[in-house]
């Protein structure tokens, strides 16, 4: 009787287990400094992780594409106008 | 060597990290040329580079908002961008996107999601093949017609000519797009980008493949202006994506700063290319990296129904996608060179002048 009750309860978790979505965490013990405080974010809040990194993405992307302006500027091309016009 | 090796606080993985320079670079010059996000290049490269599928996607996704955001500003200073169309259609691509979730969803449940995916995938990328070839092979017919009969065709005409019959269906409100040149019922934009999302949740993609082409042959977009407003919609959908993905803890974002440092030098590459480039280069060149995507889902399906040569076709198709960004990110950098070089003589040879 003990064995069937285990079984059923092996058998109950696996499908517990199963049912329930995967969760990811990141082992921020092996990192320092902004890495540790970066994996503590997404371990913690999901939510601020999501904020975090549709901030951190466009305000770095309008940055890089001033610096690569600047730089394509020097070049003396004409970056203001198209003249092709045409399908 | 580990200098060449960067650990991802979130993936637990190291990872190459000149191999994401690189193909942020690649992508940045692609997605700024055809304007679209290339979710369907980056997500193998970077599960090649080392990254878990799930975080592939995401990470993929996420990236996408960067150099799109960069080519958008780019293309904007063109006068490529038309924010009025783009925000038009936001709307019915955000709806139509989580429609198409909701079917996949609906398709997971009864076990059938990669065959219909994948399939459904495979006949959307033939239509769009046969589109921009059907449409070269019109244009240049009425050009040797004209040939013929001693006139010039217009700058503007185009072969397959169906946004025409679909500008005549006018339901309130009529809305004038300036910069696309387009008045139309403000219900085609929006019905074409309900579909475009629909499909493009559908099949797990950013949509950008599909919207380029659908601004061209059903809204009627110049060439120019489909690449630089669809971008605009790829930045949008592609934050939110990010959100989404990000949300469900999917996504690693310093790979994806590290991609933008390639990303942002190929973004302003690809779009200033498009200056020296037809819009009919442009299309034919989309047009091959539509069938390169295609060949290489046939290929994945072969792997997926011969267990035995599973490896080989999944290899075969992963070197298919990085030969083609490699040559298309290739032809796009010396069309850029070039264009430059013939800008830069002309611009001192008018100097000259000037001086004489």
């Amino acid at each position: 009787m003990n064995l069937i009750r285990t079984i059923f309860l092996i058998l109950a978790g696996a499908l517990t287990l199963t049912a329930e979505p995967m969760v990811l965490v990141a082992d921020s013990r092996r990192y320092a400094a902004w890495e540790a405080w970066w994996a503590d974010l997404y371990n913690g809040s999901h939510f601020w992780f999501a904020l975090a990194t549709i901030v951190t993405l466009p305000l770095l992307s309008l940055l890089m594409g001033k610096i690569t302006d600047f730089f394509l500027a020097r070049i003396g091309i004409d970056l203001k106008s198209r003249v092709l016009a045409e399908h | 060597m580990d200098w060449l090796h960067i650990f991802m606080p979130i993936a637990g993985v190291p990872i190459f990290w000149p191999g994401l320079v690189i193909l942020g670079l690649g992508v940045g010059m692609i997605g700024g040329f055809f304007g679209m996000g290339g979710g369907w290049m980056v997500t193998p490269g970077l599960n090649i580079l080392g990254f878990p599928m799930a975080f592939a996607i995401g990470t993929d996704i996420a990236q996408m908002s960067g150099p799109s955001l960069i080519s958008t500003l780019r293309h904007s200073k063109f006068g490529n961008v038309d924010y009025k169309l783009g925000l038009t259609m936001v709307a019915g691509t955000v709806t139509g996107f989580e429609c198409g979730a909701q079917i996949i969803m609906w398709l997971e449940r009864i076990g059938k999601v990669d065959v219909y995916v994948r399939s459904g995938y495979l006949v959307l990328l033939a239509l769009i093949a046969w589109l921009v070839f059907a449409d070269l092979a019109k244009r240049q017919k009425k050009e040797r017609e004209a040939a013929a009969s001693g006139r010039t065709i217009d700058a503007l005409a185009t072969g397959i000519e169906w946004h025409k019959t679909l500008h005549k269906i006018r339901i309130p409100p009529v809305v004038y797009f300036r910069k696309a040149g387009i008045r139309c019922s403000a219900w085609l934009p929006i019905s074409v980008s309900f579909v475009t999302g629909l499909l493009a949740g559908f099949m797990g993609i950013g949509g950008g493949l599909i919207r380029m082409p659908a601004l061209i042959y059903l809204i009627g977009c110049p060439t120019h202006i489909a690449v630089g407003t669809d971008l605009f919609e790829v930045a949008i959908s592609g934050l939110y994506g990010a959100a989404s993905y990000s949300y469900k803890g999917r996504t690693e974002l310093l790979a994806a700063v590290i991609m933008l440092l390639g990303a942002s030098v190929g973004a302003q590459i690809g779009a200033v290319a498009t200056k020296y480039v037809k819009g009919y280069g442009i299309r034919v060149f989309f047009g091959i990296s539509v069938l390169g995507c295609a060949l290489s889902i046939v290929l994945k399906l072969i792997a997926a129904a011969y267990p035995s040569v599973r490896t080989v076709f999944e290899s075969a198709a992963t070197i298919l996608i990085l030969g083609l960004v490699g040559a298309l990110s290739l032809y796009i950098f010396l069309k850029f060179l070039h264009g430059v070089r013939e800008e830069l003589a002309m611009k001192h040879k008018d100097l000259s002048h000037i001086a004489a």
